[in-house]
């Protein structure tokens, strides 16, 4: 499924479009903590978080992550707005919970 | 000049998390029966007992810095410290409102606002235990405005830690110091963070039998939060030395 597709399929927002809508998205990553992302997500998930400090892009930029999901319908910093713009990070926002959101994931991926 | 032997990071009462028996005068007391020289008074989210134990180190010489344990939006923990308990209560005024929620004691623990004699003068009602809605950077500016320091707390710590929650320190975040939690000697504090900022180790006393179990000694011409400050920038012959 590529990213494209995964925001389609979840209905997302998106907040931040600059990046690659076509890359194959490879499964989820759901975690607030960035150094607990840094040490766990693999290359090409999609990240489901609340956090919104600047350093969210960085973190998806190293882990060469297909998004971040925002939610809650959280906005991210003006910051990390900003570095994910220059850095080609995309960002995607749902009203929905992390709950909710991996759920879906977890069940399009799993079969 | 002379050493200062500080523990700049020790809870009261007031901290939900806190012991009961962390009171201004027993804290006082702990101070001087293991000889340190400065403290600062930490609690989340709030100051109302930084002015009592200051008034209870007084008494034995010893300077309690008021301070404050604030957590971003982030749900990272910043350490203020002040010389003037104005400047800590004008924080907590910033904070406390933008501060979601009120405290349930059976479930968070009591938040008692004590005087300088140990006497119980009310419950703070706020939840300290939760999370301003301001940014880090916010947090930090908010402090330096007020003529702080900022201090990064337990850094290295994954719970409530720079480190754990933000996964690297900002580049460009201005912050005073690095505190290193007690599970972590100076030279592994060093190697963790690199050369950069400079590193303090401090106890996060929460029972009075932890206060001054981490710590750091100054070189410094007064025991104050301005003298600690020019000490991070190596300011004359003021230093960090252990």
């Amino acid at each position: 499924m590529t990213l494209k597709e995964l925001a389609g399929l979840l209905t997302l927002n998106v907040i931040q479009p600059q990046g690659n809508f076509d890359v194959v998205v490879t499964g989820g990553y759901t975690s607030d903590l960035l150094s607990d992302v840094m040490g766990n997500a693999k290359e090409r998930n999609v990240w489901i978080t609340c956090q919104t400090h600047e350093n969210i892009a960085a973190v998806a930029k190293l882990k060469n992550l297909a998004a971040i999901i925002l939610v809650n319908g959280r906005k991210p910093d003006e910051a990390a707005l900003k570095k994910a713009r220059e850095e080609k990070v995309v960002i995607l926002g749902t009203p929905e919970s992390e709950f909710a959101i991996s759920g879906v994931l977890y069940n399009h991926f799993k079969k | 000049m002379k050493t200062f032997r500080a523990d700049l990071h020790v809870h009261t009462c007031l901290s939900p998390c806190a012991d009961i028996l962390m009171s201004p005068r027993r804290i006082a007391d702990a101070a001087k029966s293991l000889s340190l020289d400065l403290l600062g008074v930490c609690d989340h989210n709030a100051a109302d007992n930084a002015g009592a134990v200051a008034e209870a180190a007084a008494r034995f010489g010893i300077r309690a810095l008021p301070g404050m344990e604030v957590t971003s939006r982030e749900e990272v923990h910043v350490l203020a410290l002040f010389d003037e308990i104005e400047s800590a209560l004008r924080l907590q005024e910033l904070v406390q409102p933008v501060l979601a929620g009120e405290n349930q004691p059976e479930i968070f623990g009591l938040q008692v606002v004590a005087d300088a004699e140990d006497e119980v003068l009310g419950f703070c009602p706020k939840l300290l235990a939760g999370a301003a809605s301001l940014s880090l950077a916010e947090v930090v500016e908010a402090i330096h405005d007020l003529g702080g320091l900022a201090v990064a707390a337990h850094a290295d710590r994954e719970g409530f830690g720079l480190l754990g929650h933000l996964g690297f320190i900002p580049e460009d975040l201005p912050l005073d110091a690095l505190e290193i939690s007690p599970r972590l000697s100076r030279a592994e504090g060093r190697r963790l963070f690199g050369p950069k900022r400079p590193l303090v180790a401090s106890s996060d006393a929460h029972f009075l039998g932890d206060i001054g179990r981490s710590s750091t000694t100054f070189w410094l011409e007064a025991g104050t939060a301005a003298e600690i400050g020019l000490a991070f920038r190596g300011f004359g012959e003021r230093r960090i030395l252990e």
